[in-house]
């Protein structure tokens, strides 16, 4: 079932008057010999759903190491809502919410001394970031639990503080670094329904890291990384269309070469 | 991309913001600190060990002559205190360290560095965190030498918070620089006992410096040298309300090469073998 990939041209800019919430455009990094991204560029759009789909290994957390300044930027540029990463960082994280795949929360900490660790952080004043911690767990769900250590939370309850968390210095583009790992069935739909949500109602660009198709709607915005390299780009029904397959899963198997997918299904 | 240009002015950080994110970072170290009792207890034991057991052991052998800041003669147990408050802040700061790489593997690190606000800030926030903590330890120690009739003059225990703010800072530092060449646990443990030990034994916290260069004139610049030397003689003086100056400046020194080295040094992509060739801006 493998042939030669096709490699799908790179998609036209939507609209050049519109600043991307998201701007990666020919960022290569290497780790001494070994190149984890080549060229890679795409962009991220306010209000939008952008897939990042890729293997283990494909070089998502390198990305997101590098937009979350974590790693010096090598060649290439990375803006957010226009601020420079590298020259500008102060601005452009200021605009960026970001939830790692790894757990970063304090599992001794209270859920709200967590949020507000995270808020002064930004430099959010004690009352507001008080304000907004009861608003935002309020909204997951865990206002009563507001006092009880993060230690006690399921794994859902865990990702869903943490996306609650990124959002507290509201930021207008959100990453999310593989967030339903480790999630069963029900956690795992509450979470990617929350984000859409954002997407739909605040107007938040997501950039959402996966290697699970079924997480990708059909109108989704759709990068494809694969051994670094971006093989295509756009909307996911068009991706699909190009390659000439039926489903995401075929068509990632045919842009990539893979033999077999792990996690298409649930 | 160079359409991306209009956009509103970058504007900055307000002093408020500054300072609500230091009071947040300290402030979470001393709940984090809250919570791990064992290593409260364990800070504590270490030099109360020294104090009651090795000290009262060697107070026969060693005699102390009287030598500034002290005005009389005094007990081994009196000489070694300032050592010991010392080398609280020296276990402290290479254990922040510790968590920092610690932290940096499991993921808090990284909540740290996404803060908007200049890395070099909020790297000297969590050293002056750690600073914060060891400060409740030494004062804790304080509290039970009191007892032990360690007795320095009532001012003393406020006199001694600069310089113990100062080389908890410098000590800090000192971790924060080693633990960034440092990608594993266990290599870290072998650097401590490279550090930690060298720097506590080649210095004047058990024994004046008067009396190592009897024994060894080599040794005598060695611990002359050693900038853990200088944080005990700073501490052990401005206990007894005085300044030794000289200790001031090698103190105040190190702790700027060290923090700058420290915040420099301080680059996940710059981790030793890592580093690709094209180090490049950014």
């Amino acid at each position: 079932m493998t042939r030669p990939a096709p490699i799908i041209e790179p998609s036209p800019a939507p609209d050049p008057a519109a600043v991307p919430a998201l701007s990666i455009d020919g960022v290569s990094h290497a780790y001494g010999q070994r190149r984890a991204l080549m060229d890679v560029t795409f962009n991220v759009q306010p209000a939008s759903f952008t897939a990042l789909l890729g293997l283990n290994g494909a070089g998502k957390s390198t990305l997101f190491s590098l937009i979350t300044r974590l790693f010096g930027i090598q060649a290439g540029r990375i803006s957010i809502f226009g601020h420079d990463i590298s020259k500008n960082p102060g601005e452009a994280l200021r605009l960026l919410g970001v939830v790692f795949q790894p757990r970063t929360l304090d599992l001794d900490l209270s859920l709200t001394q967590n949020l507000l660790y995270h808020a002064a952080l930004h430099g959010i004043s004690r009352r507001e970031a008080a304000a907004r911690s009861a608003e935002l767990l309020g909204r997951i769900g865990l206002a009563d639990r507001a006092g009880s250590k993060v230690r006690d939370l399921s794994g859902g309850q865990m990702r869903r503080l943490e996306i609650a968390r990124a959002l507290l210095h509201r930021p207008r583009l959100l990453l999310l670094d593989e967030p339903t790992v480790g999630l069963d069935v029900k956690a795992r739909a509450d979470i990617i329904s929350h984000v859409r949500q954002l997407v739909a109602e605040q107007g938040i660009g997501v950039l959402w890291a996966t290697h699970l198709f079924d997480e990708i709607h059909p109108d989704d915005d759709l990068v494809v990384l694969h051994q670094g390299k971006v093989l295509a780009r756009g909307p996911m029904s068009r991706v699909i269309a190009e390659s000439g397959a039926q489903d995401v899963n075929t068509a990632f198997m045919r842009l990539t070469g893979a033999q077999a997918m792990p996690g298409g299904g649930a | 991309m160079s359409s991306i240009t209009t956009r509103e002015a970058p504007r900055g950080f307000s002093a408020g913001e500054y300072l609500t994110c230091l009071t947040g970072i300290v402030w979470r170290e001393g709940l984090r600190f809250l919570h791990q009792r064992e290593r409260f207890v364990s800070a504590l034991v270490r030099p109360l060990v020294w104090l009651f057991i090795f000290a009262a052991g060697f107070r026969q052998v060693l005699g102390i002559s009287i030598i500034p800041p002290y005005e009389t003669y005094i007990l081994y147990e009196v000489y070694i205190a300032p050592g010991l408050m010392a080398m609280i802040q020296l276990f402290n700061g290479m254990q922040s360290s510790l968590s920092m790489v610690y932290d940096r593997e499991m993921g808090n690190m990284r909540t740290l560095l996404v803060s908007p606000l200049p890395r070099g800030f909020l790297l000297f926030c969590k050293l002056l965190a750690g600073t914060a903590v060891s400060l409740l330890q030494v004062y804790a120690f304080l509290l039970i030498a009191w007892l032990w009739d360690i007795t320095p003059p009532p001012q003393g225990y406020l006199t001694v918070l600069p310089a113990l703010i100062l080389s908890g800072l410098m000590l800090g530092s000192l971790g924060m620089l080693i633990s960034s060449g440092i990608k594993q646990l266990e290599n870290f443990a072998g650097v401590m006992n490279f550090v930690i030990f060298p720097m506590f034994f080649a210095s004047s916290a058990l024994y004046p410096l008067w009396r190592v260069q009897e024994g060894s004139p080599y040794l005598y610049y060695l611990c002359e040298a050693n900038p853990f030397t200088h944080a005990v003689e700073l501490i052990r003086f401005a206990l007894y309300g005085q300044i030794n100056w000289i200790s001031l400046a090698v103190v105040a020194t190190c702790t700027i090469v060290f923090m700058i080295g420290a915040i420099l040094a301080y680059d996940p992509s710059r981790g030793l073998a890592r580093r690709g060739p094209a180090g490049g801006e950014g």
